[in-house]
C-alpha cells in the first residue's frame, strides 16, 4: 500500500464516524420518546415568531426521515438551532465557549506533556532504582484520582491564594492590558494544573513503558557496544524511537481532553465547553447538548486522523 | 598443560502451571499482592457494611458538618450523618456499578472478540470496523447525554458504561482467540468433527478466559471512575449514595467553603484507592497472561488511558 493509499483510507474513515456521530445525535435526541427532548422549537419564552420560524427550519412537522434529511442539510450550514436558556444560537454559544476552553486545556496539556515526557524518560532510565519506584508510583497516584477530586483538593489548598472559580475578576473595571492578563493567568493556573496533573502520570507511564521498550532493543546494545556516551544514546537512539508511540498517544489523547474538561471546568466555574455541556444537563437544555455533544466527538474524531497522519509522517513503514 | 572445558550447562525453562505463573508475578511484583490486599480490604468493608457500619446511615448523629472525633474518627457530613458509615455504604454501591457495568462489557466484548478472532474473514472485519466506531465516542459526554434522557438511575449508568467500554476488550481478546485458533488440538478438534459451538466453549474460551479477567479489572476501575464523575455532574441516581454522590453532596453543600475538609477528602481518597489496586492488580496480571506482552516490542502500551482522555489507548 502507498503512502498516499493510507492517508485517503485515513481521511475516509474520518468522514465516515463524523457521519456516524451525527446520525447518531439525530437518533439521541429526535427519537427519544416525548417532545419534550425532541422538538428543537420548544424554546421557552420564544416569540411565536421564533417558534414557527424554527419549525420550519428544521421541518419538525414532518416525517423523521425528512427530518433527518433537513438536519443534515441545516448543519452543513452550522444552525444547530437555538438554545433553550438564551435564545442564541447554538452554533454561537458553542463557539464561545469553545474559545474560553483552549487555552485552558492547551495550558495543561503543555505542562503534563513536559512534566510527563521528563519523569518518564528518568524513570526508564534509572530502571529498578528508588527513583524509577518514586517517580511511577507519583505517577499511578495521580493517575487514580477522580478529576474532579483533585481539582477540589487544589481548591482546599490554594483557596486565598489563587482564585478558585471563573476566567476574570469581574470587579475589575477597565484594566490596563496587563492588570487583565494577569488577572487571567491566575484564573487560569488551578484549572489547567488540575488538568495538567491528572494528565501527567498517565504521560509518565506511556513514556516510561515505551522508552523502557526501545531501550531492550538491540540497536541500543550495539550504541552501547561502540561506546557511546549514555546521553547520546538516550537522546539521539532510545528517545527519538520512543518518539513514535508517544506522539501518536498524545495527540490522541487531545480528543478526548476537551471531553474531559467537563468535570474540571464544573469545578472551577470554566465558562468554557464543558461547562456550557453541564449548564445544559441542568436546564434540559437539549438543543445545546447535542450540539456539545456534536462538537465532542467531532474533535475526538479529528485528533484521531491528527495521530494516524503523525504516525505516517514518523514512521513511513506503517504503510509497508 | 590441558583444558578442562566446562560443559555449557543448558537451562530447560520450567514449566509452569498458570498458577505458578501467577505466584510468580505476585513475587516479581509485589505491586500487585499490595493492590489485591487493599481491593480486598475494601471490599470487605463494603460488604460487611450492614454489620459493621457504626451508625444508621440515614440518621443525623451529631451536628452538621461536624469535626473528626473519638466518635466519628472522620467526622460528620452535612447532614450530620457519621462519615464512616457513609464510606462503607457509599462504597457498597460503587462497587456494584463498577462490577454490573464490568460485567455487561466483558459479556459484549468477549461475545465480539471471540467471534471476530475466531471466525476471522469478513465477520472479523465487520466487527473490529464497529469497534473503531464506539472507541472515538467520548464516554463522558455520552453517558451524560443518556442519563439526562433517560432519566438518572443505577441501572442506566450501568448499562450505558458497559455498552461504552466493551472496546479494548475486544481487541485483547480477538488478538488472543487469534492465536489459539491456529493452535494443533483445535485443528485436531476440527477434524474430528467438532462444531463451532463446542471448539470455542471448550477449546478457546478456557485458553482466553484468564486474560479476560486480567482485562476486566481494568475496566472496573474505568467504570468506578465514570460513575463517581456522572454522580459529580448531578446524574446519579438521587436515591442511592455512592462514592460519588457524597463528594457531590459535600460540593454542593459548601463543605469547603465551611472548612469541613473531612467530608470531601476520604470519599475521593477512597476512590482513587480503589481505582489504584485496581490498576495494579490488572497490569500484573496482563503481564503475567498476555503473551505479547512478554514480546518487548509489543508491550509499549501497557496503561490503559483513563476516562479523561477515554479509551484510545489500544487505538493505534
Amino acid at each position: 500500500m502507498r503512502g498516499a493509499d493510507y492517508v485517503i483510507k485515513r481521511l475516509g474513515f474520518a468522514v465516515v464516524t463524523v457521519f456516524v456521530a451525527i446520525s447518531l445525535n439525530f437518533a439521541l435526541f429526535r427519537l427519544a420518546p416525548g417532545s419534550a427532548v425532541s422538538n428543537l422549537a420548544r424554546v421557552p419564552h420564544a416569540t411565536p415568531e421564533l417558534h414557527q420560524a424554527l419549525k420550519r427550519e428544521f421541518g419538525l412537522d414532518k416525517s423523521k426521515g425528512a427530518q433527518y434529511v433537513i438536519y443534515l442539510k441545516q448543519l452543513v450550514r452550522g444552525n444547530l438551532g437555538v438554545s433553550f436558556e438564551n435564545q442564541q444560537p447554538v452554533s454561537h454559544n458553542l463557539w464561545v465557549a469553545l474559545k474560553n476552553t483552549l487555552p485552558m486545556v492547551l495550558l495543561g496539556t503543555l505542562f503534563s506533556i513536559v512534566l510527563g515526557t521528563l519523569t518518564g524518560v528518568v524513570a526508564a532510565w534509572r530502571r529498578g532504582t528508588a527513583v524509577e519506584g518514586a517517580t511511577v508510583t507519583t505517577a499511578l497516584g495521580f493517575y487514580s484520582m477522580p478529576t474532579h477530586w483533585l481539582g477540589l483538593m487544589l481548591v482546599i489548598l490554594f483557596s486565598g491564594v489563587l482564585p478558585t472559580g471563573g476566567m476574570t475578576n469581574d470587579f475589575l473595571i477597565n484594566p490596563s492590558f496587563w492588570t487583565h492578563l494577569k488577572d487571567l493567568a491566575a484564573h487560569i493556573a488551578l484549572p489547567s494544573l488540575t488538568l495538567g496533573l491528572v494528565l501527567y502520570g498517565e504521560y509518565t507511564l506511556i513514556v516510561r513503558s515505551a522508552m523502557l521498550e526501545t531501550l531492550g532493543e538491540d540497536y541500543i546494545l550495539t550504541a552501547r557496544a561502540k561506546g557511546l556516551r549514555p546521553w547520546a544514546i538516550l537522546r539521539r537512539h532510545a528517545l527519538r524511537n520512543a518518539m513514535l508511540p508517544i506522539a501518536t498517544l498524545v495527540a490522541l489523547s487531545l480528543g478526548y481532553i476537551v471531553a474531559g474538561a467537563i468535570l474540571v471546568e464544573t469545578v472551577f466555574s470554566w465558562p468554557g465547553i464543558g461547562r456550557a455541556v453541564y449548564e445544559a444537563v441542568l436546564q434540559r437544555d437539549y438543543p445545546m447538548l447535542q450540539g456539545g455533544f456534536l462538537l465532542l466527538t467531532i474533535s475526538v474524531v479529528f485528533f484521531n486522523l491528527v495521530a494516524d497522519l503523525l504516525y505516517f509522517k514518523l514512521d513511513p513503514r506503517i504503510t509497508q | 598443560m590441558s583444558v578442562v572445558l566446562q560443559e555449557p550447562v543448558l537451562q530447560e525453562a520450567p514449566i509452569r502451571s498458570r498458577r505458578g505463573i501467577v505466584l510468580e508475578t505476585i513475587r516479581r511484583r509485589p505491586s500487585a499482592a499490595i493492590g489485591a490486599t487493599l481491593l480486598v480490604l475494601v471490599l470487605l468493608g463494603a460488604v460487611l457494611a450492614p454489620v459493621l457500619a457504626p451508625y444508621d446511615l440515614h440518621k443525623q448523629v451529631g451536628p452538621v458538618f461536624g469535626h473528626p472525633s473519638w466518635s466519628h474518627p472522620l467526622g460528620l457530613d452535612d447532614g450530620g450523618i457519621d462519615m464512616v458509615t457513609l464510606l462503607m455504604w457509599g462504597a457498597r454501591i460503587s462497587l456494584v456499578v463498577g462490577f454490573a457495568a464490568t460485567l455487561v462489557s466483558m459479556l459484549i466484548g468477549g461475545t465480539v472478540g471471540v467471534a471476530a478472532g475466531y471466525f476471522g474473514g469478513k465477520t472479523d472485519t465487520i466487527l473490529m470496523r464497529i469497534t473503531d466506531y464506539f472507541l472515538v465516542i467520548p464516554d463522558v459526554p455520552l453517558m451524560i447525554i443518556v442519563a439526562a434522557i433517560w432519566g438518572p438511575s443505577l441501572f442506566h449508568i450501568v448499562i450505558v458504561i458497559g455498552i461504552l467500554l466493551w472496546t479494548s476488550t475486544a481487541r485483547v481478546i480477538r488478538a488472543q482467540v487469534k492465536s489459539v485458533r491456529e493452535r494443533v488440538y483445535v485443528k485436531r478438534a476440527q477434524a474430528i468433527g467438532a462444531g463451532h459451538a463446542r471448539i470455542v466453549l471448550r477449546h478457546v474460551l478456557p485458553q482466553v478466559a484468564p486474560l479476560l479477567i486480567a482485562n476486566t479489572v481494568l475496566t472496573i476501575a474505568v467504570a468506578i471512575f465514570d460513575e463517581t464523575a456522572l454522580s459529580f455532574l448531578g446524574l446519579g441516581d438521587p436515591s442511592r449514595i455512592s462514592l460519588g454522590k457524597v463528594i457531590e453532596n459535600a460540593f454542593q453543600r459548601a463543605a469547603i467553603s465551611t472548612g469541613a475538609w473531612w467530608a470531601i477528602v476520604p470519599p475521593g481518597a477512597l476512590v482513587a484507592l480503589i481505582i489504584l489496586s485496581c490498576s495494579l492488580i490488572g497490569q500484573a496480571l496482563e503481564d503475567a497472561l498476555n503473551p505479547r506482552l512478554r514480546v518487548a516490542h509489543l508491550s509499549a502500551r501497557r496503561f490503559r488511558l483513563r476516562p479523561l482522555v477515554g479509551r484510545g489507548s489500544e487505538a493505534l
